[in-house]
């Protein structure tokens, strides 16, 4: 345990004694060091998601969100600050927290249903039987049920998405990150995902992630809108997002909120960061 | 079936041409025999044992100096890719040495360890060893690293993740780097018995060169004839069934 870790050890800020954070990240900071030049990627960033909370992370590119959501995830070491899940330090990769990448990270050398089984191989709870039994639920639940044999390349870029998003929820995960998962997806596609996750959130409850850049989809699919700033990366602003669900990107009011944080951004991306 | 049938009247036709043209009385049948003559020598070599002796002192060359190539080659590919060091050194010798000609072993492998099986297994060595370690090399290069990471997010490390993950997703690589081999194998071992003459052991090879001392131009034909059928044969058995499996789970063609 380095210096930084005993000291968090020893305080206990009165947010962590809040039970209903499920995800609680402390002024995390992160600076990347090239030969040429060290870029300070995120400045003290401090979130707190409650269980069940559907939080979206926007902020013009390369403002350090996807680098958030790897520390979160445990893939990339802050260096200074922590995260903690259910309470317990974040120290690396688990399957607690499992993401689905915005690129298509489908296993080519299995079969859709060999995706889904391989992070439930790795829960040593369940059993063969209970395992398949899971992955044709989930595969059903994503509709991809007919497609339990087709290789990786036959599928469509909406398809592999969704056997991603089956393949995380299968493992029952405390926290689903989601790191533009539907960036590369047309329209049509990322609107039917809009509906998936929104029933698949009432479904299991679960507490998620989201980081994008585009506002719609923020404000459709968040309870709450956390705005980042450009390089270092900083929440400069909240949104609540009061709206019933399910929602569709097409209501009005929705639309409205999307404004709300659209103008906000392009105050941050203009220079002026409003405080 | 119409292009089995378009392939066997193309090399029905090259046959007939050819038994034309040694027919026709031009050239000396000494240096141009009718496929006829080669056939018979064939037959002949096939029944009085030559010919099974020289494909099964081949192949076993073959696959021990194969094996040997890889054995050393695939892991040291895989190290050169995961190093900057060792692809400045090790990774730059290979890319110079694969440009020599398996050929220009010989000399060395001669005076080395003179006219022995040492010497054969040794050009066979060299001759493979390079072309492993840059395929290898450059295949483990290109692996997305998204897949390391998608797997360590679900609990995946250590063992089960280089057996689970880098293993498979390194295979279109390994296989190309040993399909790359066995081609280099295959012709430095020709090379080798050309010029090594050695009495341990008769391979197709020799055969060929004693057919040309003999001016036995139907032997070095015939001989010429089962290289080409057993390299092609073996890309077939060997990696066909590889490449095909490939395929048909990237979606991308292994060649």
């Amino acid at each position: 345990m380095n210096m930084a870790e005993a000291q968090w050890q020893g305080v206990t800020p009165e947010h962590v004694s809040g039970a209903s954070s499920k995800l609680i990240v402390e002024s995390v900071s992160k600076w990347f060091r090239t030969p040429r030049a060290t870029v300070h990627a995120l400045d003290s960033i401090s979130i707190q998601v409650a269980a069940g909370e559907v939080v979206c992370l926007v902020g013009p590119s390369g403002c350090g969100k996807s680098t958030l959501l790897d520390i979160i995830a445990g893939l990339t070491k802050p260096d200074s600050g922590r995260v903690l899940a259910d309470g317990q330090l974040v120290t690396g990769p688990g399957r607690q927290r499992l993401v689905v990448f915005q690129e298509p990270s489908l296993f080519p050398w299995l079969d859709v249903f060999g995706n889904v089984m391989f992070g439930l191989k790795l829960c040593p709870e369940l059993t063969n039987d209970e395992r398949r039994e899971v992955a044709h639920r989930f595969l059903g639940l994503v509709g991809l049920d007919k497609f339990e044999r087709v290789h990786v390349h036959e599928l469509s870029g909406g398809m592999k998405q969704r056997v991603a998003l089956a393949r995380a929820l299968a493992a029952d995960p405390q926290v689903l990150l989601m790191d533009e998962p539907f960036g590369a997806l047309d329209a049509m596609t990322r609107e039917h995902l809009y509906d998936d996750v929104q029933r698949i959130w009432r479904d299991s409850g679960k507490t998620i992630v989201f980081v994008t850049h585009n506002m719609r989809e923020a404000v459709c699919l968040g309870d709450r809108v956390l705005l980042m700033s450009r390089a270092p990366g900083k929440i400069i602003q909240a949104f609540d997002i009061p709206l019933p669900r399910p929602r569709s990107i097409y209501d009005v009011e929705l639309v409205g909120h999307a404004a709300r944080v659209a103008d906000a951004l392009r105050g941050t991306v203009g220079g002026g960061v409003p405080e | 079936m119409k292009r089995i049938v378009v392939a066997s009247l193309f090399f029905m036709a090259l046959l007939g041409i050819w038994s034309i043209a040694s027919g026709s009385g031009r050239w000396s049948p000494v240096l141009f025999p009718s496929p006829w003559s080669v056939a018979k020598y064939l037959q002949g070599a096939l029944l009085d044992g030559t010919l099974v002796e020289a494909i099964f002192v081949t192949m076993k060359r073959l696959l021990v100096g194969y094996a040997i190539g890889l054995l050393i080659g695939l892991p040291l590919g895989l190290l050169t890719s995961s190093s900057q060091m060792l692809e400045d050194t090790i990774g730059a010798l290979a890319l110079g040495l694969q440009t020599l000609p398996s050929v220009c072993w010989v000399p060395l492998a001669l005076l080395w360890f003179g006219q022995t099986e040492g010497a054969m297994l040794f050009v066979v060595v060299m001759g493979t060893v390079w072309s492993v370690i840059i395929a290898t090399d450059h295949g483990a290069c290109t692996i997305p690293p998204i897949y390391a990471r998608a797997a360590r997010t679900m609990g995946s490390q250590g063992l089960h993740l280089w057996t689970r993950v880098m293993l498979p997703a390194s295979l279109p690589f390994l296989v190309s780097g040993m399909k790359q081999g066995w081609a280099f194998a295959w012709r430095s071992l020709m090379a080798a018995e050309i010029y090594v003459t050695i009495l341990t052991g008769f391979g197709l090879g020799q055969l060929l060169h004693y057919g040309r001392e003999l001016q036995a131009m139907d032997q070095v034909i015939g001989a010429m004839a089962m290289i080409v059928l057993i390299g092609s044969l073996a890309d077939r058995i060997l990696f066909s069934p590889w490449e095909r499996f490939l395929h048909r789970r990237w979606g991308t063609n292994a060649e």
